[in-house]
């Protein structure tokens, strides 16, 4: 089964995609698939057993739009993510971001493709405890090969994207857990990746932090037509997107 | 990038105290036994005044003189040198010295003990020994076997005392007095070439029974124009070694030798060669090989410690991974972070070596011994701990770069 999603057309908003980074409008070509998943499955085996993460995942998810992956643990809810994501081949399936088919690309490549397509926010925010704040979004733009300088200039303007201009030269430790998310969040998109996979992202935050979290993503996906998949078991969160992907035991039921 | 790497790197040094403390302690020792080990040799083998024409410089040391049922080893004799080396063709200097023989003095009723030398004129020339007063033996003084001596400035002091002028006054030679014409600087004791604490004329000796030997207590020193011609002469050296006239030539028939350099003369003695053996390759390999073992024990231990921390920055490696570092980068930043600490540990080693340079020429162990750091060594150092950096720092790395970036960023490297 394919399930088509396009939120944007939905809410009769002007259609927009994003090339490199850089929002494009167009309102009279269809929007491009970003993520397209068809027969995906995830299987891991061990000598004695055999366990389906993901069974048949069927899935297109246009440029600019904003989904959630909702199930209980253990439905396969990250191991999607983590394929969509690239950080995780799966057994069977096609997978292709942006157009570009994933197949037999070697490492090189995947982390090109990583670096180029996609920014991840975590739900344990995951940034780096021995770097300061504008170092650790300076990350992804270390392994495109850009100057010093530019990438000074474009993780300043990506903290000051989620109002943390104040805190660049402040360590992790010194954050608060809504700051640390806020600083992973301008670690993924420091790149202007064209797709935002977020792991949980509130759910390691109080409500008034994980609603500011969410506040941004909206935004990010509003004002840059980034499209963004979150991974979330708030049903609150969820339905503020425009569409909910729904797993149990690695299936799609929803 | 690199920058971030250093940062990163020297993050992860200062916060892990104890573990920086135990790898620099096994990165520090092991280069500073590495470059005292490197600072004999350099002080052993490499150009240093007196022998600042060393690298164009060939010498005759040891020799073998065979008959049917008989062999002779030692240095050439003054006879051989003298009618075979002197004469070879469109050299810029040959000199001729004794090896060193000891001889007394009594000074007030004490009995000194020194190395005497007995060389050539063209020694002086070819060497360029530092003087402290007066001048180098001629060939002149050699010639007309003058009664002269230049002394070291150690002898110098423990003869005529300290501050006073040794030009003109004379010093005893077991019972034969020499007149001081100069003084030297002390050289130390293994630069054997220009090493001695008298150096006397060689016509000045007593006996000359030893101007016809072919086995003798002499080398011979030949000054190239150039190292090009190396080759050359030494197969001119082994073409003379066919037309040798032996004193008793129904004992013996054959001469062998080689005209080397310091080097493979060093190599030869360490590795107890024949005397046309060559063995400087094999010395190089041998000391290769047996800085590298050396290098290897330490070198496990921080791949073991460093294999550890994989698991303590998995979370940075799977973050660095999916935002776009491939295996090699991660190897690339893992290596530069293991050879930042490698270096920091050159550093204190090099402290720790010249202390340690400093305290055996203190000891006078190795007399005149004036060991020191000079950019030879240095650049010896930093090769070395950029080795070992790397030697120590590729595996954890490879590993590091093959984890899974899910696992790692589970915390649950597989």
């Amino acid at each position: 089964m394919t399930r088509d999603v396009d939120a944007r057309a939905a809410a009769g908003k002007p259609e927009t995609f994003t090339a490199g980074g850089v929002a494009v409008l167009d309102r009279k070509q269809e929007p491009r698939v970003m993520i397209e998943l068809a027969g995906v499955e995830k299987v891991y085996r061990t000598e004695r057993i055999e366990t389906v993460a993901l069974s048949h995942i069927n899935l297109k998810v246009k440029a600019g739009e904003f989904i959630s992956i909702m199930g209980p643990s253990g439905s396969g809810k990250s191991t999607l993510l983590n394929v969509i994501g690239l950080l995780d081949a799966p057994t069977g399936g096609q997978v292709a971001l942006d157009g570009h088919g994933i197949g037999s690309q070697g490492d090189r490549e995947l982390a090109r493709l990583r670096n180029q397509l996609i920014g991840f926010i975590f739900q344990t925010f995951h940034l780096i405890a021995d770097l300061n704040v504008l170092d650790n979004v300076e990350i992804p733009l270390l392994y495109r090969g850009l100057p010093g300088s530019q990438r000074r200039r474009m993780a300043r303007a990506a903290l000051e994207r989620v109002g943390l201009s104040a805190r660049m030269q402040h360590f992790p430790s010194q954050l608060s857990g809504g700051q640390q998310q806020r600083v992973a969040v301008a670690r993924a998109i420091v790149g202007e990746p064209g797709i935002l996979l977020a792991d949980e992202p509130t759910g390691n935050l109080d409500s008034r932090m994980g609603d500011e979290i969410m506040d941004l993503m909206h935004e990010l996906n509003r004002e840059r037509g980034t499209t963004i998949v979150m991974v979330t078991h708030d049903q609150r969160l969820a339905e503020s997107t425009s569409h909910i992907v729904r797993l149990f035991d690695g299936r799609q039921v929803a | 990038m690199l920058v971030n790497y250093l940062k990163t790197g020297l993050r992860v040094l200062l916060r892990r105290k104890f573990f920086t403390a135990i790898s620099l302690f096994a990165v520090s020792f092991t280069l500073l036994v590495l470059m005292v080990v490197t600072s004999l040799i350099d002080h052993t083998v490499s150009p240093m005044k007196p022998e600042v024409n060393q690298h164009r410089t060939l010498g005759v040391f040891s020799m073998q003189m065979q008959g049917e049922n008989i062999r002779q080893t030692g240095s050439p004799g003054y006879g051989f040198l003298d009618r075979y080396v002197r004469t070879l063709p469109d050299v810029e200097r040959v000199s001729i010295y004794s090896q060193l023989q000891p001889a007394i003095t009594y000074l007030e009723g004490q009995k000194i003990a020194f190395q005497v030398k007995r060389t050539d004129g063209d020694f002086w020339q070819i060497l360029r020994f530092d003087f402290l007063e007066g001048r180098p033996l001629t060939a002149d003084d050699d010639q007309k076997g003058q009664a002269v001596a230049v002394i070291n400035a150690a002898t110098r002091r423990r003869v005529f005392g300290a501050g006073a002028s040794a030009i003109g006054q004379t010093i005893q030679l077991d019972g034969q007095p020499f007149r001081v014409v100069g003084v030297v600087q002390d050289v130390p004791a293994f630069r054997f070439v220009p090493y001695a604490d008298v150096w006397i004329p060689i016509g000045a000796t007593r006996s000359q029974d030893f101007r016809r030997q072919l086995i003798g207590a002499f080398n011979g020193l030949v000054l190239a124009h150039q190292r090009s011609d190396f080759p050359r002469l030494q197969d001119e050296f082994q073409a003379r070694l066919g037309q040798v006239e032996f004193l008793e030539p129904d004992r013996y028939d054959r001469m062998e030798g080689a005209l080397d350099t310091h080097l493979d003369e060093l190599a030869r003695q360490l590795m107890n060669a024949r005397p046309a053996e060559k063995r400087s390759n094999r010395l190089m390999l041998t000391l290769a090989g047996a800085m590298l073992l050396f290098m290897s024990l330490p070198a496990i231990n921080l791949v073991s410690i460093n294999l550890s921390r994989i698991l303590e920055r998995s979370s940075e490696i799977g973050v660095r991974k999916s935002f776009g570092a491939s295996g090699s980068a991660l190897i690339g930043q893992f290596v530069i972070e293991n050879v930042l600490l490698c270096l920091a540990g050159g550093v204190i080693g090099l402290v720790l070596s010249w202390c340690v340079l400093a305290a055996i020429g203190a000891s006078g162990l190795i007399p005149h011994a004036k060991f020191g750091l000079n950019y030879r060594i240095f650049a010896y150092a930093l090769f070395l701990a950029t080795f070992f950096g790397v030697l120590s720092g590729v595996y954890p790395a490879w590993k590091m770069s093959r984890m899974h970036p899910v696992a790692a960023l589970r915390g649950t490297p597989r």
